[in-house]
């Protein structure tokens, strides 16, 4: 009979990792919270650095899945015990499951803006995340503020919970820098009379790709950069906001209203990821993330024996980087569960 | 008359103590004006005499603030005050009744045993000597505790005993010799002539079966003189001047002295009135947080008293007030820290000339609301301050709407008075010309200077309690919410300004309102205190935890506070992965919004 | 002095071998969170005084850096001590109490 394996956690790295161990012959669970696979990835429309559809991606995902793999949505794990090796996964249907080793992708959620009261997200009525604009484009409605007006000037706002340490996070989200420029060049297409605003601190253009992305920002959308870190918003009398930020390349204080203004908001471990941490005893890492066994060479492997993981439930990354880690991680479970030789380098 | 040579180290150490401490006092009350000193002569022939008695023989003696707070050690400061004072009025008594005079010599109750072999003949003989070991046993009971607490201060409850400078380790040990060699002369003596009481007779006979008492006794006299009149003699370079000085201080309280923006004499005599009995050490935060231990009040106000400029560790203290609340000598520590920090920094440190050019003109109103500068980072406060306001039907102006003029207590706070006052001579300015009859703002930091120092003849609120005045008087009418809650007082609106009743009472009306800990006078600071400097983020951080972890421990759905620096601090603290604490953090002027929205 | 249409610019440029960076040594021993600093400029954005004049607390942390420091004995001066900037800063520096013992050192070194 051969191996199986739990995958607990169906957002990108799950459904890849899920349709590379089923191809190779183990037996696949996976496990997904919500009612559909996919994860953030379906909350968004269009993907940096490329701008294609966010769906091709899923569809693609979708298409390794094969009829083998179980796959059980609307379920949490609620238990795992584990006896001579083996693995028993219980869900909130008190229904018992037992594999040979478990793959953790329970990933991120992305970080509550409200906890930045200064930015006036949950109290002014034109603060929106970047997660919402891009539902915003999801759903091909036309671009409008709380009041109903087609924005003249949006503001973007960068590491909005990532490196403050007044948050308590202060890593970088890795993919909010691209991601702004993405969207600002988005809504110069969508509304092409609109202003676009970036505020930033370092931008951090590392991806195959991005610089060129960040080029056509500046080059043919007409995207507006500038370094300095919003320090407050306030609202005016019609709805539109007031922000204030030095521009430190200037070195002066500006002042600017926006009719709508996007907060980046970073990436945080899921509540899925802290939940399971807490069950499997998994350690963490000083940023909340699950702790991988060597930062250079064992990423998928945790501190339990046959307890692997992967994608952003260690640390923020781009879907590529997860694709790329989802498919190490079933390489790393398969040479573990098949005792290939190469398996001792590990230890 | 009884004399002996041995008397003469004890004499002449009262002697010499009497003198220098009523040169220091006399010295210290003259320093003051004519206007000031009038005021102690007026309390002397007044009623109020009775309770400066009152509180002398309370604190002084009986030290009733330390039994509260810790009866252990409080036993222990009580046996050697109230004790001694016991034997040495005991002393008094049985000696007279006994010379059947009513003057004797100043020594003779102190050494009455050995001048005096046959002390049956006069009324109730017996029970004195019964009594006057009673009492000798209650001081050396009390001398065991005091050894004890320097070796085991846990036993007490306490984390830190204060740390001794060598003038004290003398007086110290001159004082704890005096009791156990008053108790082995009185038995050696007891022990040949029988003249002792239950304790003495008793010892004395044991110590005779192996010792040559008659010529132990009058070495041990000797020596009890030498000890007492080495104590006296150090006690006015000691901490032990804390024993006479308490009276003065207590004398001069009451007669309306106060530590305000001088070092005067009577800072003089609050500063020497500290016993460092050690209890302000376990109430201080950033000492619990930092380990540094130069701002302790103990300490603090010891480098005070010898002058140790830079020593004193000016600008590591919060001033959250929690030193002076257990403080049972109820010295005022905030004051003299910040006479001492105007001391050494108000040199002319700042330029507001640009001011002169800021565009910010009065508006008439019948209120003026003053969010503060902390308050625009914390606009759900501001805002729903403006919605109240609004819905109250107040006539109102936002001064600092646009752009704020400190309210220049964070420079006053650091000692720069002159700079802060150019500060406030702007607003004060501003407040004038607006005709308006209240102030309110919603930073209590703010609230304390502008109703403590700006002088203004308007009144001046904190928004705890013009919303609960609001309520009150129905312009405003909340629904009952229903969620439980808790109340975080913000040091310088609870200790600062004693504002406790009107946010407990607004909360009443729309939460259930939990009890906490740490409450009111004894509430833990949340770290952000403007007052000190070198705390970085991690320390401030790791107090807010601190005491957002204590205020949660009834699991309330909100945590609630009055000042926008407690709401980001416990924010912060409370969002904390690591901490459990997934509170809801608000300000009072939050919930009450949503409650009459 | 005759105009010759062109001067040797030496104060365009910050000479970074020849500038006296006591202060920052100073500042770096008293507060080592100034290090901390990636000029953001938040601090300035929501500074108090810097609604009413040009004071500019990150370009000063930057000139304190590069031992400029004839700008920074004028400027220092203007700060109202309110503490908006320790409150925002992203990297929590104690910014308070750098520009307190700037003015101290100051202060001591005239």
């Amino acid at each position: 009979m051969s191996k199986s394996v739990i995958v607990i956690g169906g957002g990108i790295a799950g459904m890849e990792a899920s349709a590379y161990l089923s191809a190779m012959g183990f037996n696949v669970t996976l496990f997904e919270k919500d009612e559909k696979l996919g994860g953030h990835l379906l909350n968004w429309e269009r993907l940096f650095p490329t701008k294609r559809l966010g769906s091709e991606v899923l569809t693609f995902l979708k298409k390794g899945m094969d009829d083998k793999i179980k796959v059980h949505t609307n379920s949490n794990i609620t238990k795992i015990n584990s006896e001579n090796g083996k693995y028993f996964v219980t869900n909130d249907n008190n229904e018992i499951f037992e594999a040979d080793a478990l793959l953790i992708t329970t990933g991120y959620d992305l970080f509550d803006a409200r906890r930045k009261e200064e930015y006036g997200y949950g109290i002014y009525d034109n603060v929106i995340t970047s997660a919402e604009l891009e539902t915003m484009f999801l759903s091909g409605k036309p671009i409008v503020n709380k009041q109903g007006k087609v924005p003249k000037r949006i503001g973007f706002v960068h590491c909005v919970g990532s490196r403050d340490r007044k948050v308590g996070n202060v890593y970088c989200s890795k993919v909010c820098c691209v991601t702004a420029v993405k969207q600002a060049t988005e809504i110069r297409e969508h509304l092409p009379e609109c202003e676009t605003y970036c505020f930033y601190m370092d931008l951090r253009m590392y991806g195959a790709k991005f610089e060129e992305l960040y080029n056509e920002a500046q080059e043919k959308y007409g995207v507006t950069f500038i370094r300095g870190r919003l320090s407050e918003a306030n609202e005016t009398i019609d709805g539109s906001l007031l922000v204030k930020v030095e521009d430190t390349l200037v070195g002066r204080p500006l002042k600017m209203t926006v009719d709508l203004l996007v907060l980046m908001v970073g990436f945080e471990p899921s509540k899925g990821t802290k939940d399971i941490a807490k069950i499997l005893n998994l350690s963490t890492n000083s940023n909340g993330f699950i702790e991988v066994a060597d930062e250079h060479t064992l990423t998928n492997v945790t501190n339990l024996k046959g307890v692997f993981v992967a994608g952003t439930t260690t640390s923020p990354r781009t879907i590529t980087n997860t694709i790329n880690d989802a498919r190490a991680a079933a390489a790393e479970i398969a040479c573990y569960l098949n005792l290939y030789t190469i398996q001792s380098r590990n230890n | 008359m009884s004399y002996d040579p041995f008397v003469l180290p004890f004499s002449i150490g009262l002697v010499i103590v009497v003198i220098l401490i009523l040169w220091k006092y006399f010295r210290w009350i003259f320093s003051h004006e004519k206007a000031e000193r009038v005021k102690i002569l007026k309390l002397i022939f007044s009623f109020k005499l009775f309770s400066v008695i009152k509180e002398i023989f309370m604190e002084v003696l009986f030290h009733r603030r330390i039994f509260k707070i810790n009866p252990v050690l409080g036993y222990m400061h009580s046996s050697f005050a109230f004790g001694w004072f016991l034997l040495i009025l005991g002393g008094t008594i049985e000696s007279k009744m006994h010379n059947h005079h009513a003057f004797n010599m100043f020594y003779e109750p102190i050494f009455f045993k050995f001048f005096s072999h046959n002390i049956d003949g006069f009324p109730f003989a017996s029970g004195f000597k019964f009594l006057m070991d009673l009492i000798l046993l209650y001081i050396l009971s009390g001398l065991m505790l005091a050894m004890a607490k320097r070796l085991y201060k846990k036993m007490f409850g306490m984390k830190k005993t204060t740390k001794l400078r060598l003038i004290d380790k003398l007086a110290l040990t001159s004082l704890w010799c005096i009791f156990p060699l008053r108790l082995l002369a009185e038995s050696f003596t007891s022990a040949q002539y029988h003249n002792g009481g239950f304790l003495t007779d008793n010892f004395g006979n044991i110590l005779a079966k192996f010792l040559p008492v008659d010529q132990l006794e009058y070495p041990a006299w000797w020596a009890y003189s030498i000890a007492l009149g080495v104590f006296f003699v150090m006690l006015p370079y000691s901490r032990y001047m804390h024993i006479p000085t308490e009276m003065v201080l207590i004398i001069l309280r009451k007669a309306g002295f106060k530590t305000e923006k001088k070092y005067t004499g009577f800072s003089r005599v609050e500063v020497q009135s500290c016993s460092r009995c050690g209890i302000c050490l376990d109430a201080c935060q950033v000492y619990a947080t930092t380990q540094r231990n130069k701002m302790l009040p103990a300490y603090f106000l010891q480098s005070v008293r010898f002058n140790k400029k830079g020593k004193q560790g000016l600008t590591d203290c919060l001033m959250c007030g929690r030193c002076q609340e257990v403080c049972p000598v109820g010295i005022g520590i905030n004051a003299i820290r910040r006479v001492k920090r105007n001391e050494l920094f108000d040199e002319k440190g700042a330029e507001f000339e640009y001011l002169e050019e800021s565009s910010i003109k009065s508006k008439k109103a019948d209120v003026i609301y003053f969010a503060g500068c902390m308050t625009h980072l914390t606009p759900t406060i501001k805002r729903s301050m403006v919605a109240l306001l609004k819905k109250a039907e107040i006539n109102f102006w936002f001064m600092d709407e646009d752009s704020s003029i400190c309210c220049g207590r964070p420079l006053q706070v650091l000692g720069k008075e002159k700079d802060a006052n150019i500060l406030a001579d702007k607003n004060r300015e501003l407040i004038a010309n607006s005709g308006a009859e209240l102030l309110v703002t919603s930073c209590p930091i703010c609230y304390k200077i502008f109703k403590e120092e700006y002088n203004l003849n308007i009144k001046v609120q904190h928004h705890t309690e013009y919303l609960n005045e609001l309520v009150n008087i129905g312009k405003l009418k909340p629904a009952n919410l229903n969620f439980s809650a808790v109340y975080h007082d913000p040091c310088d609106l609870g200790r600062g300004s004693g504002i406790y009743n009107q946010p407990r009472e607004l909360l009443g009306r729309i939460s259930r309102l939990n009890k906490s800990e740490n409450e009111k006078e004894m509430a833990l600071c949340c770290g952000s205190s403007l007052a000190n400097l070198p705390a970085g983020f991690d320390d401030k951080e790791f107090m807010a935890s601190e005491a957002a972890e204590q205020l949660c421990v009834s699991n309330p759905d909100k945590l609630i506070t009055a000042c926008p620096l407690c709401k980001k601090a416990f924010a912060q603290a409370c969002n904390e992965r690591k901490t459990s604490n997934q509170v809801d953090v608000k300000d009072i002027a939050e919930v009450l919004a949503e409650a009459v929205a | 002095m005759a105009d010759f249409g062109y001067k040797i610019q030496e104060d365009r440029q910050i000479n970074y071998d020849s500038n006296d960076r006591t202060l920052f040594y100073f500042l770096k021993r008293v507060e080592p969170s100034i290090s901390l600093c990636i000029g953001c400029g938040t601090c300035s954005a929501t500074c108090t005084a810097g609604q009413f004049t040009q004071f500019d607390l990150h370009k000063i942390m930057l000139y304190v850096r590069r031992g400029e420091k004839v700008h920074i004995a004028n400027e220092i001066k203007k700060c109202m001590l309110c503490g908006k900037c320790s409150l925002v800063c992203p990297k929590g520096i104690n910014t308070r109490n750098i520009i307190f013992q700037t003015r101290k050192f100051i202060h001591s070194n005239k």
